[in-house]
């Protein structure tokens, strides 16, 4: 087992440390590790936490469906006949297969392969059978055949969150202050913005508290992603002394409650939404104007400027990442044991948004984000080199998320966002 | 441009079609410089303005990098620095270098255009570091074209014919 920190006593937690008055935060590497630590997050996080299933984009049309596993259920996300929005465990009630077994479609009811049970796609029994074969009442009396609902389905804005818990608190007070995340991706533009087609599934061999702290840390990018900037200086055009002229200093963390956070600045690289490089030449300059002339006039100058020129990586705890950075992603992670994470990432973008402009985005995306980026690659060598160096756990048994911690207000380049992050985490798994 | 319904395209312009062998060593010499990591000389046989792209597991092959998202989509600009990235140390990814295979068969020559000649072939790649083993597995696209007189590669599109990137993770070598 770990051995004894030398910290305030009253600050103890079996996994979780910190002194407040020292400035020390420490996270035991055993949460990375063990197989009780794992089945006590199924059960006191995923169990319990709002969990992002989809965004509304992705449905445009009554009848439209897709499928997802989240926190290791299959599930349905559809709309029915009327446009209302449901979420099913996609899985017979006769005998379990997989009824809906398509990434996506349009669909007036699933049918189940096996021996051919069928539902309305607001997940009624539909099923035709011989007079005599189920009694007249069949599924009427507290035996339902239907398609079982997940216990909870709500949204905000167009992002749709489930939850296992049929008596847990609202979306709304769970996000708390993080909707302003959701807000300023929303109010990129004025057509409403989507999901674009295609997604990033693949693994990381790495404890997914890795890659959450990943997601928002500010400190690693200048040591980690060392061959992105020397790319991205020469992509850009102009001088780095150009480009890191135009930047104004800004760094901010916000503590938005209940777990989640998110740290903003300013970056030399693009953003489609705003911020203009020397590569784009004077059709992209003008796009960009006209795209901040619009901001500003629907949104005011001051939030035109946070969405325009305002980098920001948000973690809604457990573990959706909407990343506003060259382009934005939105990202779940999920443990399918202690040291191997299922990732799933997608572009946003505007919709109607115009094809060199699209083209533009995607290319920001690949340049940086995902399997065959030049920085994300980088970022799991390092989650898998973390997972590896725990096997050391018994000998050098803490992480250390210290940064910034003394300071009035923390950087983005600090550890305040992770420590938001695992005070919940802690509060969650330290109980009795 | 890589799938039948063009092969008749500006045929009178269409570039020749050599012996298939010409094409099938071309193809393993490619494969083994990628094994022996000599990235420069690879490079090499790209024509100047190629292309080279990795869309995301189990795409179509005709799928678009302006409409959906790929895990690589590079001009020739950024196939450069992919390069010089993976010759560098902090290309943390592939530093240690991986061991990687490249086993290319079932070649076809799809036809030709004034693009260049399509080939398909199929590939199993394996990337070996530390304690993982990954394959990869689908085939290639590529489109080849003699200039001044050398066999030089105009469009290479690698579609992996998997549903998804678990357990690979990442495509930081080059397929």
């Amino acid at each position: 087992m770990v051995e004894q920190m030398d910290l305030t006593k009253s600050q103890e937690g079996k996994w979780v440390r910190e002194d407040k008055k020292r400035g020390l935060f420490k996270v035991s590497r055993d949460a990375f590790t063990s197989q009780a630590v794992f089945e006590r997050e199924n059960e006191r996080i995923f169990n319990k936490c709002w969990l992002y299933l989809g965004h509304s984009s992705e449905l445009e049309n009554p009848n439209d469906f897709l499928t997802r596993n989240v926190a290791g259920h299959e599930l349905i996300f559809n709309r029915d006949r009327k446009g209302g929005f449901n979420a099913f465990f996609n899985t017979c009630p006769h005998r379990g297969a997989i009824v809906a077994r398509e990434e996506c479609g349009n669909a007036l009811g699933f049918k189940c392969f096996y021996h051919g049970w069928s539902f309305n796609n607001n997940g009624k029994y539909a099923t035709r059978s011989p007079k005599g074969v189920y009694p007249e009442d069949f599924g009427k009396e507290g035996d339902s055949v239907d398609l079982s609902r997940v216990p909870r389905l709500e949204q905000y804005r167009d992002f749709h969150f489930i939850n296992f818990d049929a008596d847990a608190i609202s979306l709304d007070d769970y996000l708390a202050g993080s909707k302003e995340i959701l807000d300023i991706v929303s109010d990129h533009s004025p057509d409403g913005m989507e999901v674009v087609s295609g997604v990033q599934n693949y693994s990381i061999r790495a404890n997914w508290k890795l890659l959450v702290e990943n997601s928002f840390d500010g400190y690693h990018a200048a040591e980690t992603h060392d061959t992105y900037f020397t790319y991205l200086f020469d992509a850009i055009g102009g001088t780095p002394e150009e480009a890191m002229a135009k930047m104004t200093g800004q760094s901010n963390c916000y503590d938005y409650g209940n777990g989640h956070a998110a740290i903003e600045g300013e970056a030399p690289w693009g953003r489609p939404v705003g911020r203009h490089i020397p590569a784009w030449g004077d059709k992209g300059k003008e796009d960009i104007a006209a795209i901040v002339k619009e901001l500003e006039e629907r949104v005011g100058v001051p939030m035109a400027k946070r969405i325009s020129n305002g980098d920001r990586n948000a973690v809604f705890f457990p573990n959706l990442v909407i990343n506003d950075i060259m382009a934005i992603t939105i990202r779940t992670l999920y443990p399918v044991s202690p040291n191997e994470i299922h990732v799933s990432s997608w572009a946003f973008a505007p919709k109607g948004e115009p094809p060199e402009l699209r083209k533009r985005r995607l290319d920001n995306f690949l340049e940086f984000l995902g399997p065959g980026g030049f920085a994300t690659p980088d970022d799991v060598e390092a989650l898998e080199s973390a997972q590896v160096g725990y096997g050391n756990a018994q000998f050098a048994p803490w992480n250390d998320i210290s940064r910034g911690m003394l300071k009035e207000k923390p950087a983005n380049d600090d550890e305040e966002q992770m420590r938001c992050f695992w005070r919940e985490w802690a509060r969650r798994m330290e109980a009795e | 441009m890589m799938g039948n319904a063009n092969l008749t395209r500006s045929a009178d312009k269409a570039e020749a079609i050599l012996n298939r062998d010409v094409y099938e060593d071309f193809l393993y010499l490619e494969a083994q410089l990628l094994d022996e990591w000599k990235l420069d000389e690879w490079l090499a046989l790209f024509a100047e303005g190629a292309t080279y792209d990795v869309p995301t597991a189990g795409a179509p092959d005709d799928v678009s990098s302006s409409e959906k998202l790929f895990y690589i989509s590079d001009d020739y600009f950024r196939l450069g620095h992919r390069v010089k990235r993976l010759n560098q140390k902090t290309a943390h990814s592939e530093w240690p270098r991986s061991h990687t295979s490249r086993l290319i068969s079932n070649m076809r020559i799809l036809g030709s255009d004034d693009s260049g000649v399509h080939l398909r072939s199929a590939f199993v790649t394996h990337r070996s570091k530390g304690t993982a083993t990954d394959m990869f597995c689908g085939h290639h696209l590529h489109t080849v074209k003699m200039v001044d007189g050398e066999l030089k590669i105009v469009a290479k599109r690698s579609m992996l014919d998997l549903a998804n990137l678990r357990p690979q993770g990442r495509v930081s070598i080059i397929l």
